[in-house]
């Protein structure tokens, strides 16, 4: 390979100098206030993780898995994973292996950053080496990549449902502008390797073009032209990129290390919440997952369109979606990207100012305090507010107690304080403290060793914000379950067919999802709803809602009893409360909390 | 004076005439919902903040049309929003957002100056 321009310019490199330039400084400006809008704590967690050797090699991995493969991708559907993955690695690679060859031929060239990406017009092809040939076929090779995804993208853009998405966004102006540079920059360069590959070389795609172009116009004439509009393609593109989606590729990269570093959202427009809503590729998997989506008025209130609004800045809408939402926590469960859209809404919430603030100094918990410690007992069984709604748990919980011969008392026999969850959902952090430290003083005087709760709105606030070291906090699907495993609670097989829905707290909130489930298949067959796991369907009863009203929410539990029931179960079961209550309502089957069904199946039955 | 262990009750007359009603309208354009409650008490007697207070949302709307501020004030303070009173209304008033909306009519402040100026 020998320079073939004198000086290693040309004024068409310009567009595509001038975007890059462009782009790095704004990705770089963003980043530093992104890092220094983190509180003190947050900044020094993040830059410890950097150089923790476990941390960045974990960064590295994600970044390469998600950024550029798309794993995640690839697992829900693989059409979109090769989409992804063949345009953003096969970019990455053309961008590499231009750089490789520049290093191999014209190393002193290397420092002109442009050189690499236009390689092929600065250079002529002196002599063919192997080395030479295997570049161009790599180059060849990973271009026909990309440009097969951008294919796939174009047939996506039109037919959607051809990829297995119902609804996707509306993409905005600008939207527009960078996805068709895009898809015009990668036609460009075959174009333009093309009419030079007689000069600089190519290989099984770009040669035989080339000689083929060559016999009816005059290759040469479109060489400038071709190069001129590639660059321009890249310089729009550049150029736009931060005022579009697109934005999801650099801020994505920053996201995973932060996520790694155990950063939370802590504002709604500050630091990491930003770098959220800025990862969000607004590819509208959301819009399909969300359970409000059962309510086509409800379609513009999850979460791509909260990113969408809080990027937009547009202060109405940004309340209005984050009162609405369930808080079900589908979408992060669904998102490519897992950007946290409950968490971004609660952060929301938090900022809002009441006149009138709760206070509950007031209350005397001595009583509680004295009623629990005066016959302690091993396990400690807190109720909960909604549980005191559905006796029938309560009192099946009772009985599997008393059938398993368990040393225990409960907390709030009289009714007690609530856990707090729902304050922190309504964005009442502060609150939410003010229960959880009195809740803690009697748990604590009850001198008990196990926290037993049926209500998974209660679990999960007594997991994650309740300090209860020494005591362990279980729900009661995964108590029973070991005790039946333990054979302390002996049950028998029925003919009965069970559907199990995951409620939200419990599954995507905890994690918790085979433990009620094998405790059923030892009670009957078990049947799995159309979406269950990860991607149940909230069943529209859940309290972080503060505007849906009773009539609205109506639509979206028909919805996921409609998902519950696509196999034929006999009845329902789940293991809260609150759906319980909800499905109750609308079902056209029996729906039983997990307690109740095993108490129907006790061998033994001691009353 | 002989203690007989009985007493006289405190004045509790209410002068609809002069009371103020602005935070209920107030709310009533907010929530136009709390028009439909009943006053079944539904509310009242699942509150898992009653005890401690005698929270109740049916003696709040009570007490907005009645002009009481003082005492709805301490009561919406008492609420936990657990939920349960949107969950029993018969009527589907979506109590917690009420009383949201209601802590929120105090942020204008109106009704504090006036009752510290009485």
């Amino acid at each position: 390979m020998i320079e073939r321009i004198p000086g290693a310019f040309h004024p068409f490199v310009l567009p595509f100098v001038f975007g890059m330039v462009f782009v790095l400084g704004y990705c770089l400006i963003g980043m530093v206030r992104i890092f220094f809008e983190l509180p003190r704590e947050d900044r020094r967690r993040f830059l410890i993780s950097l150089v923790t050797p476990k941390t960045a090699w974990k960064n590295i991995r994600d970044i390469f898995l998600n950024c550029l493969i798309h794993v995640n991708l690839w697992k829900r559907n693989r059409v979109l994973g090769y989409m992804h993955s063949s345009i953003a690695f096969g970019w990455f690679m053309l961008i590499l292996l231009g750089h490789v060859e520049v290093m191999l031929f014209l190393p002193h060239r290397v420092r002109f950053f442009y050189y690499p990406i236009f390689f092929n017009f600065f250079v002529a092809e002196a002599d063919a080496t192997i080395q030479g040939q295997v570049l161009m076929f790599l180059m060849d090779f990973f271009l026909l990549m990309v440009l097969s995804g951008i294919i796939l993208a174009i047939i996506k853009r039109f037919r959607s449902r051809v990829f297995g998405m119902r609804r996707t966004t509306r993409p905005s102006f600008l939207d527009r502008v960078g996805l068709y540079s895009l898809w015009a920059i990668f036609p460009l360069r075959l174009l333009a390797e093309t009419f030079t590959a007689h000069i600089s070389g190519g290989s099984f795609l770009t040669e035989p073009a080339g000689q083929l172009f060559h016999r009816f116009i005059s290759n040469d004439m479109h060489v400038l032209p071709t190069w001129w509009a590639y660059s321009i393609a890249l310089g729009i593109f550049m150029v736009v990129l931060p005022f579009t989606r697109y934005m999801h590729i650099p801020a994505e990269m920053l996201l995973i290390p932060m996520r790694n570093a155990g950063i939370k959202v802590r504002h709604p427009r500050k630091g990491f919440a930003k770098l959220e809503y800025y990862s969000c590729p607004n590819c509208g998997v959301c819009i399909d997952a969300c359970p409000m989506s059962a309510r086509k008025e409800n379609l513009k209130d999850c979460t791509v369109y909260l990113n969408r609004q809080l990027r937009r800045g547009n202060e109405l809408r940004i309340e209005q979606i984050s009162d609405k939402c369930l808080l079900c926590g589908k979408c992060t469960a669904v998102c490519q990207v897992g950007v946290q859209g409950p968490e971004l809404r609660i952060a929301q919430r938090e900022r809002r100012a009441f006149a009138l603030a709760p206070d509950y100094g007031g209350i005397d918990v001595a009583p509680m305090k004295a009623a629990v410690a005066g016959k302690p007992a091993r396990v400690l069984y807190f109720a909960g507010c909604m549980t005191a709604l559905t006796p029938s748990i309560r009192k099946a919980t009772e009985t599997l107690l008393q059938a398993a011969g368990i040393d225990w008392q409960q907390m709030d026999p009289d009714g007690g304080l609530c856990c707090g969850r729902p304050l922190m959902m309504a964005g009442r952090k502060e609150q939410a403290e003010q229960l959880i430290r009195k809740n803690v003083e009697i748990i604590r005087a009850s001198g008990c060793d196990t926290l037993l709760v049926t209500c998974p709105i209660c679990y999960r606030v007594f997991k994650e914000s309740y300090p209860l070291e020494g005591i362990r906090v279980v729900h009661h699907s995964v108590f029973f379950e070991e005790l039946i495993r333990d054979g302390r609670l002996p049950v028998e097989y029925t003919s009965g067919s069970y559907v199990y829905h995951d409620p939200c707290e419990l599954g995507r909130g905890c994690g918790i999802y085979e433990e009620p489930r094998a405790a059923l298949r030892r009670m009957g067959v078990l049947h799995e709803a159309g979406k269950h796991h990860a991607e149940s369907i909230c069943c529209g009863g859940s309290l972080g809602s503060l505007t849906l009203g009773f009539e609205k929410r109506k639509d979206i539990t028909l919805n996921a009893l409609k998902n519950l029931t696509v196999n034929g179960p006999e009845t329902i079961v789940t293991a809260c409360p609150l759906c319980l209550n909800t499905f109750g309502r609308y079902a056209d089957r029996p729906v039983e909390d997990l307690a109740e069904v095993l108490v129907k199946h006790l061998k033994t039955p001691t009353i | 004076m002989m203690d007989f262990g009985f007493s006289l009750a405190p004045s509790s007359a209410i002068n609809l005439d002069t009371v103020d009603l602005s935070r209920y309208r107030k709310l009533l354009e907010l929530e136009p919902d709390a028009r439909i409650c009943m006053g079944c008490g539904s509310c009242s007697a699942t509150c898992t903040a009653a005890p401690f207070s005698g929270m109740s949302v049916r003696k709040v709307i009570l007490g907005l049309q009645r002009g009481q501020d003082r005492e709805v004030d301490r009561m919406l303070s008492a609420c936990m929003l657990c939920g349960k009173c949107t969950m029993v209304c018969p009527r589907g008033i979506n109590t917690r957002h009420l009383i949201l909306s209601l802590c929120r009519i105090c942020a204008d402040g109106t009704h504090k100056e006036r009752e510290d100026g009485r």
